[in-house]
């Protein structure tokens, strides 16, 4: 097999290396094709057929999230047959979806609006039975609206084949279709087996799974996303800390992380409450009245002139080795840095140490 | 980690010891799970059935403590049976006659009974260990806490050089370090006998160097360790301690001793963002500011530098590095840094590993050390060609116990870690609430049939001594602790494992071993 092949796609010749899909091709060359159910990461079912293109030669519209390039090829990425294929595909998704956009939590970041926006499909014309069932509140921090699921299956994947636990598939059959732990539990539920990394709504295009922390605070154009490091374990994921009104709001994936791409865990995502905390501490406290006296708030001046004359003078009653540091592995290199530099230099000991032992 | 994260995928052989990988660092073992999906083989060594055990193709329910036995066994059985690299071990290593003595007698049949699996067992991990094209081990606290934690981790360098299974991609020896900057604290020299990039105290070039860099004459004395800081206050040695950013009244061994020892200083400054256990028995506690309030750098466990950026203000006014600096210049040293990025060129300057780095160039992926200058595009495996003493040194340790074993009267080990839904002493975490609605109570994990023995019902209050102390906590029956053997967590306040935990520490690094006390378990009626 040659190492390249060379096709057309929109009137526009290119060389691209064999083996890679159309959409690849077409992506490579920045034409954007709608998908739902093709991602990246995840094998490819080639089910939603919203990527369809029209390929000379060919009887029907190929999926291009399947179709391999081929040498000579000419493809049609936005002609009159594809266009009408995905406005027909868009109107039954969107006889089985509710029209609660203005109140989803996905409004602003959902695929299928997007796709029904590009499209001009502004309602469905098949109007007829939709699904209805309550919306899975069970988990403590994903929330999971299976009316508003389009199958795509990506949870059902991210789950399987990255995560590795299989907590979701496909149940039920037609019409009532849908993804749902076994034995159709709450995502909540022990026996489900999630351990709510939320890969799942990092993945999902619509508003089926959302970050239940999220629900009501925020939309996404009223965030400002900071990219930044997890405060947890050693692995140093990245994420976007999404904040609003100078609040934390919550976490979202940002797929250019090195070590985890659009990845977390159950803390790196979920576990933030922690930063506004009415027990945080707001204003220095100094003990009066002794070890077992109470703590008066007093300004940060007072509290580091008293921490200062107080350190100075130990060290100068009983010598630099009777003053020891503990740095925080918690707390960034520059102020660990600045540790070493209070022991060393100040304090004049190395009596420094950090909790890395435990 | 020798080795990078993005590597793990490629292995062909996981070897985890003492690793409970899927909840203390769940992002890794997603890159286990690709190895194993694409046939690597996984062997897992651990007192416990963890969810990875089960994942595993060989788990080794090793019995505690007996690290040494295993590895030493596995040595004993490749060079016995000539498997080992002899290339590597030529070119690469000294040392190879005393370790060959020192396995001598290791056979699996004199140990298996120790360890706690066939002999035939060890004999295979062993054979499909030197044999894999790449091998890389991982381990965490499970065998670095312990009395013998230091030689623990020299039989894990000996049995990797034995077999030539570092220095390569996907091959290696990967310590995963459980917290978020624990790398970059003892690269930044949090640490009592090194000044930042490991330049050690006690040499003379060193201290000149550092005299110079700072302008104030440096210490050749080696420092006191936490727990020696500890001991200290505890005989009125040392009258004062800053402690940034941890807690230790939670996370220490023998919490009464910490106390104690909290107690009896002249002076104590904490600066955290909350009123932790250790806070409440300061003099002045400073605020400090959450990860989101400020810039700055962590350094993960494959030694990657990245960016953290401040996302809010800080809640109580100041970045803990103003902080740090202000009293730093109010003690006389001055010391103003317009931005972390300021403080950050000054690392950069002192530390070669660091030197080539700068937060411009950390922008986009970070940089992992060693990153020598500004061209260097960073290291994403060590060790290739040559180890960083030149040859790498194979040293013959021995199986030493652990200092306390169970007996009569407190007659299980008690084994303690980490929990998926918690972090360290859970004052992050307990204030999240989604987190604290998912796992919102301490469990003791006993198995099923001591559980019978001593009457215990799963979800039973039971109370849990050792010679230090005890507590009282529910009991959770599960057949993932083995026999006289029980498990829990140090996250909770309201089940202080370390208060039963023993402060016996590692002669070398001083680490406390937390994973084996005797204790007793009784019923609460």
């Amino acid at each position: 097999m040659a190492d390249n092949v060379t096709l057309t796609i929109d009137g526009q010749k290119v060389t691209v290396p064999a083996g890679i899909t159309v959409l690849e091709a077409a992506r490579q060359m920045g034409i954007d094709i709608p998908t739902f159910c093709h991602d990246p990461e995840l094998s490819r079912p080639g089910a939603c057929r919203i990527c369809v293109v029209e390929i000379k030669g060919w009887r029907n519209l190929p999926p291009s999230c399947v179709t391999t390039v081929t040498e000579g090829m000419e493809v049609e990425t936005e002609s009159e047959a594809v266009v009408e294929a995905r406005r027909t595909i868009l109107d039954l998704l969107l006889a089985n979806h509710p029209q609660d956009c203005m109140t989803c939590q996905k409004f602003g970041d959902c695929r299928l609006a997007d796709y029904a926006y590009r499209y001009g499909l502004k309602k469905t014309t098949f109007v007829g039975e939709q699904t209805n069932v309550p919306v899975d509140e069970s988990s403590a921090v994903i929330t999971r609206d299976v009316n508003k699921c389009i199958l795509c299956g990506k949870c059902v994947r991210v789950c399987a084949e990255i995560v590795g636990r299989n907590v979701v598939d496909f149940v039920s059959r037609g019409f009532t279709t849908k993804v749902s732990p076994a034995l159709e539990l709450g995502l909540g539920e022990k026996e489900a087996g999630c351990v709510s990394c939320g890969s799942c709504v990092a993945v999902c295009p619509v508003g089926a799974l959302t970050e239940k922390n999220m629900q009501g605070i925020a939309r996404p154009w009223e965030v400002k996303k900071v990219k930044t490091t997890c405060p947890y374990c050693g692995c140093g994921c990245n994420f976007d800390l999404n904040v609003k009104d100078g609040k934390v709001v919550g976490v979202t994936s940002n797929p250019t992380s090195v070590v985890n791409g659009r990845h977390l865990c159950v803390k790196g995502r979920f576990g933030y409450d922690f930063i506004h905390s009415s027990d945080r501490l707001t204003r220095p406290l100094i003990k009066k009245g002794g070890k077992d006296g109470d703590f008066v708030e007093v300004s940060w001046d007072e509290a580091i002139r008293h921490v200062a004359s107080r350190l100075k003078e130990i060290k100068e009653k009983n010598g630099s080795e009777a003053i020891g540091v503990l740095s925080s592995a918690r707390c960034t290199n520059e102020e660990n840095y600045l540790m070493n530099k209070l022991a060393r230099v100040a304090l004049g000991t190395n009596n420094i140490d950090h909790c890395a032992r435990l | 980690m020798t080795n990078s994260i993005g590597e793990i995928k490629e292995c062909d052989f996981l070897f985890v010891i003492g690793s409970n990988t899927t909840e203390t660092h769940p992002i890794i073992s997603l890159e286990m799970r690709k190895a194993v999906s694409r046939g690597a083989k996984l062997v897992v060594v651990d007192p416990r059935k963890t969810e990875l055990a089960k994942l595993a193709d060989v788990h080794v329910p090793l019995k505690p403590g007996a690290n040494i036995p295993l590895l030493n066994t596995m040595c004993n059985v490749i060079i016995a049976e000539g498997l080992y690299d002899k290339e590597f071990v030529a070119n690469r290593t000294e040392g190879f006659e005393e370790l060959k003595s020192a396995v001598e007698n290791f056979t699996p049949e004199n140990y298996a009974g120790v360890i706690g699996v066939p002999a035939e067992t060890i004999r295979e991990i062993a054979r499909a260990y030197a044999k894999a094209d790449n091998a890389a081990i991982f381990y965490t606290m499970g065998i670095t806490q312990h009395t013998s934690g230091t030689h623990n981790v020299l039989a894990v360098a000996n049995l990797a050089m034995l077999t030539g299974q570092i220095g390569k991609p996907s091959s290696g020896v990967n310590p995963l370090r459980g917290q978020n900057n624990v790398q970059g604290a003892c690269d930044m020299a949090a640490l009592p006998n090194v000044f930042p990039g490991y330049q050690g105290v006690t040499v003379p070039e060193n201290v000149q160097k550092f005299t110079e860099f700072w302008g104030i004459p440096q210490s050749a004395k080696v420092g006191l360790t936490v727990g020696e800081m500890m001991d200290a206050a505890h005989h009125g040695d040392l009258k004062a301690m800053y402690i940034l950013g941890e807690n230790p009244m939670l996370s220490d061994p023998d919490i009464n001793h910490v106390q104690q020892a909290l107690e009896n200083l002249e002076f104590l400054v904490v600066q955290d963002i909350f009123l932790t256990e250790t806070a409440m028995l300061a003099d002045v506690v400073l605020p400090g500011a959450s990860f989101a309030e400020k810039d700055g750098t962590f350094s993960n466990t494959e030694r990657r530098v990245q960016r953290v950026r401040k996302a809010i203000e800080p809640l109580a006014g100041k970045a803990d590095w103003e902080v740090i600096s202000e009293v730093l210049t109010a003690m006389g040293y001055p010391h103003k840094y317009a931005s972390a990025s300021e403080i950050f060129d000054e690392v950069a300057k002192v530390t070669p590993q660091y030197a080539g780095m700068s937060y411009a160039r950390l922008e986009e992926k970070g940089l992992q050390w060693p990153c020598p200058n500004a061209d260097h595009p960073g290291t994403k495996y060590l060790h290739e060609g040559k180890f960083s003493r030149g040859l790498g040194k194979f040293t013959g340790v021995d199986f030493e116990p652990p200092a306390e074993l169970p007996d009569e009267e407190y007659p299980f080990v008690l084994n303690t870690g980490r929990r998926l839904y918690h972090y360290h002493t859970g004052t992050m975490t307990r204030r999240a609430k989604g987190l604290n609605a998912i796992y919102s109570e301490e469990f003791i994990e006993i198995n099923p049939a001591d559980a019978a023995k001593l009457s215990i019902c799963d979800g039973e209050l039971v109370k849990v001594s050792s010679r230090r102390g005890s507590i009282t906590v529910k009991a959770q029956v599960t057949d993932m602790v083995q026999q006289g053997m029980v498990f829990t967590s140090f996250h909770f306040s309201e089940a202080p494992v370390n208060f039963l935990t023993n402060s016996a520490r590692d002669s070398i690094a001083k680490i406390p071993e937390l994973k084996v006390a005797a204790v007793k378990v009784e019923k609460v009626s």
